[in-house]
């Protein structure tokens, strides 16, 4: 969307509408010339693939919705009808419930994936909190999808998260009876829920449109972490960027095919398949496995409060990555003890998302504790402190020299 | 950027869904249910359409006199994928079910018999006359009964599952709940009017033991033990939970082949497209 279009109207129609509506050159810088760095490696395919699933998500949505009943006698039934009566629509209800996971699935990736080459780095502070907005959108859209089906854990996770602003001081009962359109989870809970869910993919959407838009004036990161500096180090976005995302999306089609067709269930609970019951808990009630981690943080702390405080901190300290991380080297290509640290901090999500859906009780807390303490002393202690103590490799010159190794006598590969 | 790094990509993007898709349910304190085997597990499982013709029999006449079936119709017993009657022969044992319809002109309900697009009748009126006549425990619906209940499987088994396709904890667990009843152990305090069940949580369950040697007439000559009873009649359950599920698999096998060869396609453009850029293999 900068100015790099090389886009010349070639019919007297496009020659007239490009001096009234310039689109055909927006799309053209935008997707066809536009340089991407030479060296993007497939971590650079989820961008792209998250885009896919976006729509995967609207269009199969769309569909669902024109046979679902958002109505609290009619909604657990109104699934069933889908799975069973409507044409294909166990398809398309198993593509949506399991496209949530996937999309979850790419979104982490692509996270991870711009932590550990430092993507969210100036230039791209902007880029980067957009894409934390995006992911927020994302948590606050698919809580809202899981209690579509009005199952046991449906409910219950509603109940459960609803809760949470309960712990605000004074006016917090208020603001959860305001939330729920009622004194407890109910139908006008899920008639709203219905409706904001059908309304947040579409600001999901435009939100990826400022994203896109501030990737295309800032330009794509690349694995060195140093700017291109000549047309020698890109390459044009079609074909070069276009066939490799296609094929990395239909890679990751096949594992959202597997799920789909052979264990459409994994990524679920069966307690969901059981109508929602407000005189019957489950005895364990657990959120999606996209939000494992933060639970088991909320649970860590014994105050409710403080642990609704640190769960939302959790969330919105990767805002201020870009200003928490102080070392002048993006890629941890780089950067050899941030390259530790990064992996320390991935086994750290990770085992904080396994307690999640553990019982919060003996060591499964004390453990919860300790890896939480951690996370945020990952981005408060360790990641200002590394960038004045850490000795960095020395960057290449340029993407080009970091492709073709050091010196021109690099042999040319066929 | 070799393939290799790309399918590690992919790995762990499984992998990385893995730990957190724990199932709920677990039965506390109660060992795990055996595994059975299932003629429908599988990438390409299928029904065993006498299997479920045996289990609909258990179901007719022992579960439906306390379990209702509500999201199945009599319709459904003759789609392809299932238990594999006739239309003729769905329409006939709909035709033994009295249905309530109305009102009629007269502004009155009446009975008919059941019609095959009719669902399965529940055997009592309302939840309430379901509880009084069970000692205040509601008999739940069976229809997706075979989804809704599980095992924990714990790590690492969980991420294995993915792999091995093994989703069966549901009729697993059914099996072992249906053939899992014994004298409660000394010293355990059984509440009145419940059982004790060795696989239950909680162990004390308010369904009395279902299932008796020769209870049900078999005409194919299979065994007619509680086991039997219980994998037959499970198996059933896993069809009206899943009932497009020989469908999913077969489309999914489509789907797979359909994929795989495009991924092949794609990566061979993909290489000859950057076969210019130096530096790129």
């Amino acid at each position: 969307m900068s100015g790099h279009s090389t886009y010349q109207p070639q019919s007297a129609f496009m020659k007239w509408m490009e001096a009234r509506l310039p689109i055909a050159s927006l799309i053209h810088s935008s997707f066809v010339s536009y340089p991407t760095p030479r060296n993007l490696n497939y971590w650079w395919t989820f961008g792209g693939i998250l885009s896919l699933m976006l729509g995967a998500q609207i269009l199969t949505g769309i569909v669902l919705v024109m046979h679902y009943v958002p109505q609290e006698t009619m909604a657990f039934n109104s699934v069933e009808h889908i799975m069973r009566d409507v044409n294909y629509g166990w398809l398309l209800r198993y593509l949506h419930s399991n496209g949530a996971s996937m999309f979850f699935v790419a979104v982490y990736i692509h996270m991870f994936r711009g932590m550990y080459y430092g993507s969210y780095k100036e230039p791209r502070e902007v880029l980067w909190i957009l894409g934390v907005i995006i992911y927020l959108l994302m948590m606050a859209t698919g809580f809202l999808g899981y209690t579509l089906p009005w199952g046991q854990m449906s409910f219950w996770g509603a109940t459960v998260i609803t809760n949470f602003f309960s712990a605000i001081p004074l006016v917090g009962e208020a603001v959860v009876t305001w939330l729920w359109g009622g004194f407890a989870v109910g139908n006008p809970t899920l008639q709203r829920f219905f409706s904001l869910h059908y309304l947040l993919p579409f600001v999901i959407a435009g939100v990826v449109l400022l994203h896109v838009w501030a990737l295309h004036v800032v330009g794509q990161n690349n694995p060195t972490g140093i700017e291109p500096k000549s047309s020698k180090d890109t390459v044009p976005f079609t074909p070069y960027a276009t066939v490799k995302d296609g094929f990395f999306m239909v890679v990751f089609m096949i594992v959202f095919a597997w799920f789909v067709f052979y264990t459409p269930n994994y990524l679920g609970h069966a307690d969901n398949y059981i109508p929602a019951n407000p005189a019957v808990t489950p005895a364990h009630i657990v959120p999606e496995w996209y939000y494992l981690p933060f639970y088991a943080i909320l649970r860590a702390v014994p105050d409710k409060l403080l642990g609704v405080i640190a769960l939302f901190a959790s969330i919105l300290i990767l805002m201020f990555l870009p200003w928490l991380d102080t070392s002048k080297v993006k890629s941890a290509r780089y950067r050899p003890l941030f390259r530790q640290f990064f992996w320390i901090f991935v086994a750290v999500c990770l085992g904080l998302g396994w307690l999640g859906a553990k019982p919060a009780e003996g060591g499964y807390v004390i453990a919860a504790r300790i890896l939480t303490i951690y996370y945020f002393a990952h981005f408060l202690i360790i990641l200002p402190l590394l960038g004045f103590i850490e000795k960095t490799k020395p960057l290449p010159n340029s993407i080009e020299e970091s492709v073709l190794g050091h010196g021109a006598a690099a042999p040319k590969k066929a | 950027m070799t393939l290799q790094r790309s399918l590690l990509a992919l790995v762990l993007a499984a992998g990385f869904a893995a730990p957190f898709a724990m199932p709920a349910g677990a039965a506390e304190g109660a060992p795990e249910p055996p595994r059975q085997s299932w003629s429908f597990s599988g990438p390409f499982g299928k029904f065993d359409r006498a299997q479920l013709q045996r289990g609909f029999k258990v179901y007719k006449e022992v579960c439906a006199n306390c379990h209702s079936l509500s999201l199945v119709s009599f319709r459904n017993l003759a789609e392809p994928g299932g238990p594999g009657y006739t239309p003729a022969q769905a329409a006939a044992v709909a035709a033994e079910y009295k249905v309530q319809d109305g009102p009629n002109d007269a502004g009155e309900m009446f009975e008919r018999p059941g019609r095959p697009a009719d669902r399965f009748p529940k055997p009592f009126p309302n939840d309430n006359a379901a509880r009084a006549a069970n000692g205040g425990a509601l008999p739940p619906d069976l229809s997706v009964m075979a989804k809704a209940r599980t095992y924990e499987r714990g790590f690492p088994r969980f991420i294995i599952d993915i792999f091995t396709q093994y989703q069966e904890q549901g009729p697993d667990y059914l099996v072992a709940l249906m053939t899992g009843y014994e004298d409660a152990p000394q010293g355990f305090n059984l509440p009145a009017g419940t059982h004790y069940n060795k696989y239950f949580p909680g162990h004390a369950i308010g369904m009395p033991n279902p299932l008796n040697e020769g209870q049900v007439t078999y005409d194919d000559g299979s065994p007619t033990t509680p086991l039997q009873y219980a994998r037959d009649v499970t198996a059933f359950m896993m069809w009206t939970a899943e009932p497009h599920m020989e469908a999913r698999k077969r489309i999914g096998f489509q789907v797979m082949i359909f994929l795989i060869v495009f991924a092949g396609l794609m990566y061979f453009t993909k290489k000859k497209v950057w076969s210019d850029v130096h530096g790129h293999a």
